[in-house]
């Protein structure tokens, strides 16, 4: 049985995406989310099905389910589009499909009433189809665009609050950071298929051709080595790791489902699964690139739990979080080798990403949940909300003990893998891994009990428990939350396609959750009650504490940087000349056509006679010059 | 000089001299009565030249119909007795340096080109051929043209009615 | 008279009587007569197309039929310039082409 019918994954939410999108604000009632929901179910579906298909046939070998010839530039170079289907491109198929059913129910009754209701679901659609396109992708270029129809999607939905300034400022400030770095992306893309005259998934990866020609270097490190930064850096922008992070916790503007499902669950882990996609060529032929991937990771899982323990929108804290957890993927990926039992990290990276996008989308949907009763980001705002969201709290309870990495739910496995990988490699980074899985324990509970316990807020009116439509997701993403760990994982998706046995290492489990028991006691202490004692903390910690507050002023180091040297040294006088130069020299052109056209303008006279006249002197004139060129 | 010659050269010079006064005659009804004059020769020397059929039309049509259209017209816009006046010389002499231009061009075409006449033979311009070839469809015939001038004609009537027709008065209400 | 005046002599005649009209066509001020100048140009086109016809491709009468449908354009013209001429005297009480050039500029 072939895979032809998962073209239908990628047809139908772009079919959705049309509809709503030529029918926005013509489609009665909210028909308009029952045709993304229904269109987004049936991929999800199709998606469960090539997955049984796929792994119940026992082979990992890649599979090109379609594909066709998009772009020839000649005869060894051309672009394909279609549909590569192996274990990993199947599990993120399953991922994204989930999580965007989930995030599309919930929708609706999210965004009940709101303005823009067509347009909204136009936009997710649009979203789910980049993102499904971007992960079967063939080959780089086809990703590549892919990623930036993603890129595109996420602006939109950023800003979908477009009358407020600070989504609109959010969405720019998302779209130009990641465009910096997709950059970066394309020329990595550019010099690869310059060196191996191939953009195609299939080939670049694959170990036995791992013998290319290269050989030039630059400032020390190998051509291959720069390019595959170069993708990296493309990734690190999509996945929001440091140095360009700084969108993320901005993006934060969009409606809430679209943070669980763009900025949580699926897009910014589209950096993860890039390296991920080109694991074995990282492996083989640039090494010190996955060092690189390694550093960052790890400190960027540090950096933004740091962040995580100190702000007060409740978003925000969520996606400190977020960005810690891909940190976690990154560095799992970056100590991981090829092949056997060195690829545990590559195997724990994945399975990371699979649950996390389960629990980080249910607290999202959780937070989107309570922000929808209390009508406020603030955590100081809230307090002792279990009495009066019964269902959201258990399920966001779960949410926090998944990702703090507590058994048996899903985070503790794969958390594990990840530090059991880190250990084998080398003792920073497994210690780092080790502190922020407390630190994680810590600020998630922080956040639980300020906002479920703590003392008790009045409210201006009685938050409610939100509806079945908004909660049966979030219970269904719960039960993934559950169970996500305990599925072999390492027999489906390795590093080499050969299955790896998935054992859980005692002693790095013990202490790392013993530490994370200890960050919820300590959360616990502070916060189940109002306290003194977080204040006093924080005062003694000091300048470490303001500058974690304000996220150790990057948002200020950027815009120092932008404002006070590329706009002032480069783009002033640039637009000076613009101004000064071009357009001067434009208006120059239009002054004179317009003075000529005054003038000439008087030979329009409407005299029928003055016509005729130049017609026939015309015509002798004519007739003239062909006597003369005939003699 | 052969008879017919000479009245060839008459008829044209009839013909000349009415053109010439039918385009500066400063009365507007005697312009028009020139034109029919000349209009007339033309008709005299379709006749010498043996094409019979469009002398008549020419005749019908032009003398009966379109002169007489012109006259109506005139009767209807000017004041008969009134001379019209003088254009500006400046515009006469440009006018008159074109058109002596444009003639001399022509001429000097026409008199250094060397036409090799052929003598009269083939078919003649009796009534019966050219029925035949104004509704012919084989090689020669002319039915679509013919049919094409007949809707043009219909479409010149239509045409000319309601463009000339009075405008209903605007309801203002 | 084929035979006694040669085709050059007779297309003097019909260039004169050309030329003629483009003169009245460009001085006359009167739109009818304008009209007249031009049924003129007209009928000087009619006549090279008959000696044409007649000194060089005898018996194919092919310059017979242009001119008999050149008659009947010329007729179903000066119907409509006619029905113009008289609407426009009709609304602006004056057919001098120079008042008409309301499309100017």
């Amino acid at each position: 049985m072939g895979y032809q019918y998962t073209i239908w994954i990628l047809i139908l939410p772009i079919v959705a995406f049309v509809i709503n999108g030529l029918g926005s604000g013509k489609l009665p009632g909210k028909i308009s989310g029952w045709i993304a929901t229904v269109a987004i179910g049936i991929s999800a579906f199709l998606s469960y099905k090539t997955a049984f298909q796929f792994f119940g046939s026992g082979s990992h070998e890649k599979i090109i389910a379609v594909k066709t010839t998009w772009l020839r530039f000649n005869e060894g170079l051309q672009i394909d589009m279609g549909i590569l289907l192996d274990p990993i491109s199947i599990m993120m198929l399953v991922v994204i499909t989930t999580v965007s059913l989930m995030v599309f129910v919930y929708s609706q009754g999210y965004m009940k009433g709101e303005k823009g209701y067509d347009r909204y679901f136009a936009f997710l659609s649009l979203f789910s189809f980049s993102m499904l396109g971007l992960v079967v992708a063939t080959n780089l270029f086809q990703t590549y665009m892919f990623w930036e129809l993603v890129g595109v999607s996420s602006y939109l939905l950023i800003g979908f609050y477009y009358d407020k300034p600070a989504a609109v400022a959010a969405s720019k400030k998302a779209f130009i950071v990641t465009r910096f770095a997709d950059l970066g992306f394309l020329i990595g893309i550019l010099i690869i298929s310059f060196y191996t005259g191939t953009f195609d998934f299939d080939i670049l990866t694959r170990p036995e051709a791992m013998t290319l020609p290269v050989t030039a270097t630059f400032l020390g490190l190998s051509t291959m080595t720069w390019a595959l930064l170069l993708v990296f850096m493309g990734g690190a922008g999509k996945s929001a790791m440091f140095p360009l992070h700084i969108w993320l916790p901005d993006a934060m503007e969009g409606p809430t489902p679209v943070s669980a499902l763009i900025h949580a669950a699926t897009m910014v882990v589209a950096g993860v699964y890039l390296v991920a996609r080109l694991f074995p060529t990282y492996s083989v032929l640039a090494p010190d690139a996955l060092e690189v991937v390694a550093f960052i990771g790890a400190f960027t899982t540090l950096f933004a739990a740091v962040i995580a323990c100190t702000q007060f929108d409740i978003k925000r804290i969520l996606a400190f979080s977020t960005m810690s957890q891909i940190g976690y993927m990154m560095l799992a990926l970056g100590v991981s080798g090829y092949g056997g039992e060195e690829g545990l990290g590559y195997t724990a990276s994945l399975f990371h990403l699979f649950t996390h996008a389960f629990f980080k989308a249910l607290l999202f949907l959780g937070a989107g949940s309570i922000i929808h009763a209390v009508h406020t980001n603030d955590i100081r705002e809230m307090g002792g909300l279990r009495k009066y969201q019964p269902i959201t709290h258990i399920l966001f309870l779960i949410a926090c003990l998944a990702i703090a990495g507590i058994p048996p739910f899903a985070g503790f496995f794969s958390k594990d893998e990840i530090l059991a990988a880190a250990f084998a490699t080398h003792p920073i980074y497994y210690i780092i891994g080790t502190l922020v899985a407390g630190l994680t324990a810590f600020y998630m509970f922080r956040l639980y009990f300020i906002v479920f316990w703590g003392k008790s807020t009045s409210y201006t009116h009685t938050p409610h428990e939100s509806p079945v439509i908004m909660t049966l997701p979030m219970m269904i993403l719960g039960i993934g939350s559950v169970v996500a760990g305990l599925i072999p994982f390492g027999s489906y998706i390795s590093s080499d396609g050969v299955p790896l046995k998935g054992h859980i290492d005692w002693v790095v489990a013990t202490i790392s959750v013993v530490l994370a028991l200890v960050g919820i006691l300590i959360a616990f202490k502070f916060y189940k009650t109002e306290s003194a004692k977080p204040e006093a903390i924080s005062k003694s910690f000091g300048a470490f504490y303001r500058s974690a507050l304000s996220k150790f002023y990057f948002d200020e180091l950027y815009i120092a940087i932008t404002k006070g040297v590329i706009f002032r040294f480069v783009s002033k006088p640039l637009a000076w000349f613009d101004r000064n130069v071009i357009d001067a020299f434009m208006n120059l052109i239009a002054a004179i056509t317009n003075w000529v056209s005054s003038q000439i303008k008087e030979f329009q006279s409407g005299q029928l006679q003055k016509y005729a006249f130049i017609f026939i002197s015309g015509v002798i004139i004519i007739l003239l010059s062909f006597l003369y060129a005939n003699q | 000089m052969a008879t017919s010659a000479i009245i060839f050269y008459v008829v044209a010079t009839i013909m000349i001299v009415f053109s010439l006064l039918a385009v500066t005659s400063r009365k507007i009804l005697r312009a028009a009565v020139y034109l029919l004059f000349a209009l007339a020769g033309t008709a005299g020397i379709y006749f010498m030249v043996d094409y019979y059929f469009l002398a008549a039309v020419q005749l019908i049509v032009y003398a009966g119909g379109i002169v007489v259209l012109i006259i109506f017209s005139i009767l209807l816009t000017s004041h008969i007795e009134e001379k019209m006046e003088k254009p500006d010389s400046l515009k006469i002499i440009l006018t008159a340096i074109l058109g002596l231009g444009g003639t001399a061009v022509s001429l000097y075409v026409i008199t250094n080109h060397l036409f090799t006449p052929q003598p009269t033979t083939g078919v003649e311009a009796t009534m019966s051929t050219i029925g035949e070839k104004l509704l012919g469809y084989g090689a020669g015939g002319y039915v679509l043209p013919f049919e094409v001038i007949s809707i043009l004609l219909l479409a010149a009537m239509v045409g000319a009615i309601v463009v000339a027709k009075r405008n209903k008065p605007e309801n203002h209400d | 008279m084929i035979e006694s005046v040669p085709l050059n002599q007779v297309l003097i005649v019909t260039t004169l009587m050309f030329f003629i009209g483009v003169y009245g066509f460009l001085t006359r001020k009167n739109l009818i007569t304008m009209l007249i100048s031009v049924e003129l140009m007209l009928n000087a086109v009619n006549l090279n197309f008959v000696f044409f016809d007649r000194y060089l491709f005898p018996g194919k009468l092919e310059g017979h039929f242009f001119s008999l449908f050149i008659i009947a354009i010329a007729a179903a013209e000066a119907a409509v310039a006619i029905a113009i001429f008289i609407n426009l005297y009709r609304n602006i009480r004056s057919i001098n082409v120079e008042d008409v050039n309301e499309m100017k500029n």
